[in-house]
């Protein structure tokens, strides 16, 4: 992972940054250039709600380049409390105690390390509610 | 617009072809689909791919395979729509002929992945998701269909071993395809015992890893006499598009791109799905074949298993599906995926799949997935 490539998505994948289209209000996950639904290019900026709950989610056992000392570990796609689907890691649950429907909280974690001499990437991951 | 016909094909068996290259496997299917015809100049060639760059440090494919098989200096390139590649290049090499641009061009696909080192495959495979927010998370491209299967089981009530017997009947059928990488018989222990790789997809859910070219040639539908005794009409075809990250759809229990394409391809062939009689769709994974099965309108959606133990997708039934053993069981080339499923119809509507051969074959459809549903390429062949 290059560094500018990490740091560009910064707004999105750590602070749930994202934009609205101004004309018919469609919440886009991530920005795009047209809305999908009425093909405006005018977007306000919007932040994503921070809750919400798990709708699927695996447990990977056998994981992609990068990932080999993490398995197993939760990718979940969760439904944030305005309905926008956002998919993540699920952290703080052990596989066998992740449930679907499970209410889950915007928390701020490390995701990978580059090897020994790369950059250390964060992200937003979510954990279940604690109440 | 002229018709198109296919005049001929080449298939490589899928396998882990160790001692040969990339430009050799396709060399080989090439040769064969000329050898089927009268050999006709080829004044075009457009391939599918999706990993050479990654796996076997190689761009630039047109080009080495035109001159691999003589057919410099015509143009030639590759089209990349991960496994979406193969019906993506026949889509393109279809419209090179309807519109006049060329008469007569080889199209098909080329994959080889067991170039790949280590975790290279997973990751270049994987990198038909989105980059940035499917797989920076550690997103395999099993995990997200991982997350599609839990959704569909919970959503429908399906148990898991509903999916154990879509593989078997897979297996079945491709015990008979002699091209078939995996050409053996399973049961449905064989899916649930094997190794988990993203709940709940274990590896029998999962296409096998494999090398694998096959070739087509079109030449409008008028000509096709001069070239080759055995033609097939390309009756309807379309592709279409959806969001590359699958939190973006508004739902997981359809591919919306398939949807699509297929009532595009049906209408322009002025068929339904009743008219049907062999269809080889995209089972990437178990789910991914579900889905498929409903998304072309063979199914009623979360129902399939029921349809299927009554041998709905079995010849004599509501369509025969993937007598070739589908990418389950035949094999899973990726870029050259939706090139074999063409070329397996055309030996069916041709009267030539041996112990494959469904009885009185009038209209076949391929269904090519790119991505998790991201782009699908639906193609009618029928007999003429």
């Amino acid at each position: 992972m290059s560094v500018p490539r990490y740091w560009r998505e910064i707004p999105r994948r750590s602070r749930l940054e994202t934009v609205k289209c101004s004309e018919c209000g469609t919440i886009s996950y991530p920005p795009r250039a047209r809305c999908g639904k009425c093909g405006s290019s005018k977007f306000e900026n919007y932040k994503l709600p921070e809750k919400g709950e798990l709708m699927t989610f695996t447990v990977v056992r056998t994981p992609p380049k990068g990932f080999e000392k993490m398995p197993p570990y939760i990718i979940g796609v969760v439904k944030l409390e305005d309905g926008t689907l956002i998919t993540s890691q699920i952290t703080d649950v052990a596989p066998e105690e992740v449930n679907v429907n499970m209410k889950v909280e915007a928390v701020f974690r490390k995701v990978v390390e580059d090897g020994d001499s790369g950059i250390i990437q964060y992200a937003i991951k979510f954990r279940p509610v604690i109440k | 617009m002229r018709k198109v016909a296919i005049i001929g094909t080449g298939m490589t068996k899928v396998d882990k072809h160790w001692k040969k290259s990339l430009k050799e496997l396709f060399g080989q299917a090439g040769i064969e689909a000329l050898n089927q015809t009268n050999s006709p100049a080829i004044d075009a060639l457009i391939v599918g791919n999706m990993c050479a760059s990654d796996l076997s440090d190689q761009n630039n494919i047109g080009a080495l395979l035109a001159d691999h098989l003589g057919f410099v200096p015509n143009t030639a390139y590759r089209v990349e729509a991960a496994c979406g590649s193969g019906g993506a290049a026949f889509l393109a090499a279809y419209s090179a002929v309807a519109s006049g641009m060329y008469d007569v061009v080889m199209t098909g696909g080329v994959e080889k992945l067991t170039d790949g080192v280590g975790g290279n495959t997973t990751l270049s495979l994987g990198k038909a998701a989105d980059a940035e927010y499917e797989l920076f998370y550690g997103s395999s491209f099993v995990s997200i269909n991982a997350m599609i299967m839990r959704y569909y089981m919970k959503h429908y009530g399906v148990p898991r071993e509903a999916f154990a017997d879509f593989s078997v009947l897979m297996h079945r059928n491709g015990s008979r395809n002699a091209l078939a990488q995996l050409p053996f018989e399973i049961t449905r222990e064989t899916v649930l015992d094997s190794d988990m790789i993203s709940d709940p997809i274990t590896l029998f859910d999962c296409a096998p890893v494999g090398d694998g070219a096959a070739a087509l040639i079109l030449c409008p539908l008028e000509d096709a006499k001069k070239y080759s005794d055995d033609f097939i009409e390309v009756a309807g075809i379309a592709g279409a598009t959806d969001t590359v990250d699958i939190a973006s759809r508004e739902s997981l229990l359809t591919f919306k791109s398939t949807v699509t394409a297929a009532d595009r391809a049906y209408k322009m062939a002025r068929i339904s799905t009743a008219d049907v009689d062999i269809a080889e769709i995209h089972d990437t994974f178990t789910i991914t074949g579900v889905l498929s099965l409903e998304d072309l309108g063979f199914c009623e959606r979360g129902k399939f298993h029921k349809m299927m133990m009554n041998g709905a997708f079995e010849p004599g039934g509501i369509v025969a599906v993937n007598p070739s053993g589908g990418l389950k069981s035949r094999g899973h080339p990726v870029g050259a995926t939706g090139a074999y499923q063409i070329a397996e119809l055309f030996l069916q509507l041709t009267g030539r799949a041996g112990k494959m051969q469904v009885p009185d074959a009038s209209v076949g459809v391929a269904q090519n997935i790119g991505g998790s549903g991201s782009s699908t390429y639906v193609t009618v062949l029928r007999r003429v």
